[in-house]
Order: C-alpha cells, then sequence, then structure tokens
C-alpha cells in the first residue's frame, strides 16, 4: 500500500490547482484513491496559492498536506514555507527561473528547472506549471507516463480543447529536460 | 455503475440536489460555498427548474418556505454569518412543519469571522440556531461522495417527518475534490397530503401557520412536535466506527475532523495504542447509542473539533459522563493537524488529560 502526498505551491495565476487537477485524474484513471484540496480565498487572487494532492492505494484520511513526498516549488516564498516540512527523502521540485535559490537541505532530493523559461522560450506563456509536472513525473513516477493524455484529455475543458495538445507537448518537454 | 468522476464537495452536493428531484434553489453567494449557487444558476435553466439569487439571505430563506409550502424539494445554502440570517425563516419553518434542505459550508466565526474552514456552528446547527422550541435534522458529511449521498438522505428525512434537514458542511468538505459516483435516484419522497397545492373546489383549504396566540394550542403543537423528534431520536441516529473493535480510547469527530483524526488512530495504532472513532453521521440525532455502547468497552473519549469544544457536550451528555472525555480542537479557521490529535491520543493513552 502506498501513499504520495503532494504539494505544489506557488503564486495565483501560474496553474497551480490546474496542474494539481490533472495529477489528481491521473491517479483516479488508475483505480487508485485520491483527494484535491486548493487554497482558497484571497490569496488565489495574486497572492501565494497551493494545493494538496494524494494519491493513495488506502482510503485517504486527511486531505491537508502538511508534510508532502513531493514538494513543487513556483516561488520563493513557497520554497522558504515548506521546504522543512518535508519528511527526509521527500523530493523537491523548483522552478529555477523564480527561484534564485538552491534547496538547503541535504537530506531531499531537490530538482531545478527552468520551467518559465522554457514555457516562454516556447511561445508559450502559461505551461510551466505541466514543464514541471513533466519533471516530476519523469524523477518520481508519480503517474505512469500512459495516463498523460487521458488525464489531461479529463481536465482540459472542452472550450479549450485547442490547448490539449500544448499541455501534453509541455509535460513532454519537462520529462525530456536534462538538468545540468 | 456511474462513472467515478471528480468534483467538488459544493458542486456534488448541487448535482446530487437536482438528481434527487430538487428545482427550487433560492441562494445569496457567500464563500466557501458559492460554488453552489454557480453550480446551479448553470443546471437549473437547463432542466426547467428555478435558480435565483435572492436580494438577500432572509430574503432566500422565505423563498425556500413558499416552495416547500406547495410540496416542493427546495433547498438553500449558505456559510456561517449567511445562516444567522437564515435562522429566523429556519425556525419558522420549524413551526410550519416543513420540509427542506439547508447547506451550511462553515468558515469561522462569530460575527463575520473568516473564510477558513470551521465547525463553530455545532451549537446553532444541534440546538436549532433560531428561536422557539425546535430541533433539525443535522448531517454531517466527511467525503465528497457523503455530500453528494446525504443530500438524498436528507430530503427523504425531511419530508418523512417534515422537518428542515441541515447538511454541515465546512469549508473544507466544500472546496475539496474526491473521485465521486452519482447515480442517478428517486429517493424516497413522502406524500405531502398537507401541501398547498390547490383544492381544485375538490377538499378543504390546507393552511401552513406557525402562529397559535392561544397557548395551551402552542402547546399542544409543540409536544406533538416533540413525539415526532423522539421517533427521530429512536430511529434515525447514524455513526461510522472506524477500528474500534478493541478500541480503549475513543475519538469522536465528524467532517474534515474525521478525516485527521483517522490519520491519527493508523499512527497511534502503529505505536500500539488501541485507539479508535466513532464519526457521527447525523449530529441531531446524536447518535447517542453507538456513544453509549462504546463507554462500556473505551476508558476514555477525544472530541476533535473545529471550534472551540462544542460537539463535546453532548459526548458527555451521551456517556453520561462515564468516562473522562479531553478536547483537541483548533478555531478560527485553523485545523488540528495529524500530530496534535495523536498528541491527545498520547496523552489520553497515559491517562491524563
Amino acid at each position: 500500500m502506498s501513499t504520495t502526498q503532494v504539494l505544489i505551491a506557488g503564486f495565483g495565476g501560474q496553474g497551480i490547482l490546474f496542474a494539481g487537477k490533472f495529477l489528481a485524474y491521473a491517479g483516479l484513471l488508475q483505480g487508485r484513491n485520491v483527494s484535491w484540496l486548493p487554497s482558497y480565498g484571497p490569496e488565489m487572487r495574486g497572492g501565494t496559492a497551493n494545493c494538496s494532492v494524494i494519491l493513495s492505494d488506502a482510503q485517504v484520511g486527511s486531505p491537508i498536506v502538511g508534510h508532502p513526498d513531493i514538494l513543487i516549488a513556483m516561488n520563493l516564498p513557497s520554497l522558504d514555507k515548506y521546504e522543512n516540512e518535508a519528511p527526509a527523502g521527500a523530493s523537491i521540485f523548483v522552478d529555477s527561473s523564480l527561484v534564485n535559490r538552491k534547496v538547503r537541505r541535504t537530506d531531499v532530493n531537490a530538482y531545478y528547472i527552468p520551467a518559465t523559461q522554457i514555457s516562454n522560450d516556447q511561445g508559450y506563456q502559461t505551461l510551466a506549471n505541466m514543464i514541471l509536472m513533466g519533471h516530476v513525473i519523469a524523477k518520481t513516477g508519480v503517474i505512469p507516463q500512459d495516463m498523460i493524455a487521458p488525464a489531461m484529455k479529463k481536465v482540459v475543458s472542452a472550450r479549450h480543447a485547442d490547448l490539449l495538445d500544448k499541455n501534453i507537448e509541455a509535460v513532454r518537454l519537462g520529462i525530456d529536460y536534462k538538468e545540468e | 455503475m456511474a462513472e467515478k468522476i471528480l468534483m467538488k464537495g459544493n458542486e456534488a452536493l448541487a448535482e446530487a440536489a437536482i438528481m434527487a428531484g430538487c428545482r427550487h434553489y433560492f441562494g445569496y453567494p457567500i464563500t466557501p460555498q458559492t460554488e453552489v449557487a454557480a453550480y446551479m444558476s448553470r443546471r437549473m435553466p437547463k432542466i426547467g427548474g428555478c435558480f435565483l439569487q435572492a436580494e438577500s439571505e432572509i430574503a432566500a430563506i422565505n423563498m425556500v418556505i413558499g416552495a416547500a409550502a406547495a410540496g416542493k424539494r427546495a433547498m438553500t445554502s449558505s456559510s456561517s454569518p449567511g445562516i444567522s440570517l437564515k435562522s429566523e425563516g429556519i425556525s419558522y419553518m420549524a413551526g410550519c412543519d416543513l420540509p427542506a434542505l439547508i447547506v451550511n459550508v462553515q468558515r469561522g466565526g462569530p460575527g463575520l469571522g473568516g473564510i477558513q474552514p470551521s465547525q463553530s456552528d455545532y451549537f446553532q446547527a444541534t440546538r436549532g440556531g433560531g428561536h422557539g422550541d425546535y430541533h433539525l435534522l443535522v448531517l454531517a458529511p466527511s467525503s465528497v461522495q457523503e455530500m453528494a449521498d446525504l443530500v438524498f438522505k436528507g430530503f427523504d428525512l425531511a419530508e418523512k417527518y417534515r422537518m428542515p434537514c441541515m447538511l454541515l458542511a465546512d469549508g473544507t468538505m466544500g472546496q475539496m475534490m474526491e473521485p465521486v459516483e452519482l447515480t442517478e435516484r428517486t429517493g424516497d419522497p413522502a406524500p405531502k397530503p398537507w401541501a398547498l397545492t390547490g383544492t381544485e373546489g375538490k377538499r378543504r383549504p390546507n393552511i401552513i401557520n406557525s402562529l397559535a396566540l392561544e397557548p395551551a394550542e402552542l402547546e399542544k403543537w409543540n409536544e406533538e412536535r416533540f413525539q415526532r423528534y423522539d421517533i427521530v431520536r429512536e430511529k434515525e441516529q447514524m455513526s461510522e466506527s472506524y477500528r474500534m473493535e478493541d478500541a480503549e480510547i475513543c475519538v469522536v469527530a465528524f467532517g474534515i475532523a474525521a478525516r485527521v483524526a483517522q490519520n491519527a488512530i493508523d499512527a497511534a495504532r502503529e505505536k500500539g495504542i488501541k485507539a479508535g472513532m466513532i464519526r457521527p453521521i447525523t449530529l441531531w440525532p446524536f447518535p447517542e447509542k453507538a456513544l453509549k455502547a462504546a463507554a462500556e468497552q473505551c476508558k476514555s473519549f477525544i472530541s476533535v473539533e473545529l471550534n472551540m469544544g462544542q460537539m463535546i457536550e453532548d459526548v458527555r451528555l451521551a456517556i453520561e459522563c462515564k468516562r473522562p472525555v479531553s478536547l483537541c480542537c483548533r478555531t478560527g479557521g485553523m485545523i488540528p493537524s495529524p500530530d496534535e490529535v495523536l498528541a491527545a491520543i498520547e496523552r489520553a493513552a497515559e491517562g491524563g488529560k
């Protein structure tokens, strides 16, 4: 029985909740138990936002992720706030184009990807979230890669169907990214 | 079997209400339940239902009274300060013996308070909330699936006993997404011979009223209502037991608190502490029978709540103070961590408070 607790944190508008929903749907499509809990309130309108996602083979107890096995930090305040909450052996992913420091902990696995930079270079404005998610999938195997397309179909609304391929491509960029 | 989909608790309860035949929703927006109204505003016009954003909470609850008096499945939803505004109308509904569903997705109080999750309206919900001698049926979901399932149950019970029913959730339950399976079901609507549907000249007019100036008459109404409440107390208590088989310490928690407590109980069990949980699903009627039975087995009780200690009174009453009951709580929109609940369990295991 395994349980993975994921915390995605950053600014409002970075697609934190969307990335979490994608992850939760991928878990659901595998037949796992999942929960998704957003921060809500004024922080969503430009301040810090975060999203707790739990994927488990057992029933999910508390949906609140206090000690993430996987932390995705999309800005510096998020890394400052949550770095010390991760248990030893956790994986911390940092958008290195927005966070100008390294992970200080030595008992965790730290990964750096300039997701926002890559997103801009590709002419995408807002796909850093999915590029990061791709990197997370490659390094942790949190969801199998064959779940990417089916989960994306669930979370990209019909109204934005044109963005489906772009999102999948962004995940692929994150998977293929090689850290220096 | 319907496909499992990810839904927010607020949306799942709204869709469940529509499936249960509710075609009349009256509301006024407030965080953290606005998704209920947003969902209803999208869906109701497509299915011939009525979504109406009223000019105030007081107007909304009075519209519910009207629709319920006409025999329709009607509902409203709000969050704590909005429920206080609706309490006058809820008292009138109790006095008129009208069934309806009232959803409270609680936030921190008192006053305008905050917008983060809370369970501090426990007293208000379980004691009635408005003026006068009355109770509501109070159901407490602890998952998105239950947010949906208890809507069906709530409408059915409300109609069976002619009582308003409150679904008492909190910001977490409203905002979180979990897989939910929504299966079309008719529920069990009770006949409504009392409803104001027009006599067509074939029967005497029905009267729905809560005014009785003659004290003996009002006393009789209230006594008859409480006879019904006795039946509800006897037949409708609902709770779920978690790892209670050999438990020596019984955690009592509902809603999000029960989800947190579940982690703490698992952690306590790993440390060899025999902890279990009774999770009330009906807060009124409170599951006294399950608690009383647990008092025969357990050495102590812990009430875990998102308030300064409200349900703890019902725990003590249910077990007739036969065992010590301690409190583990956070308030104001804070949620106890599993570690905090575990610490409370460890203290209880050592015989302390």
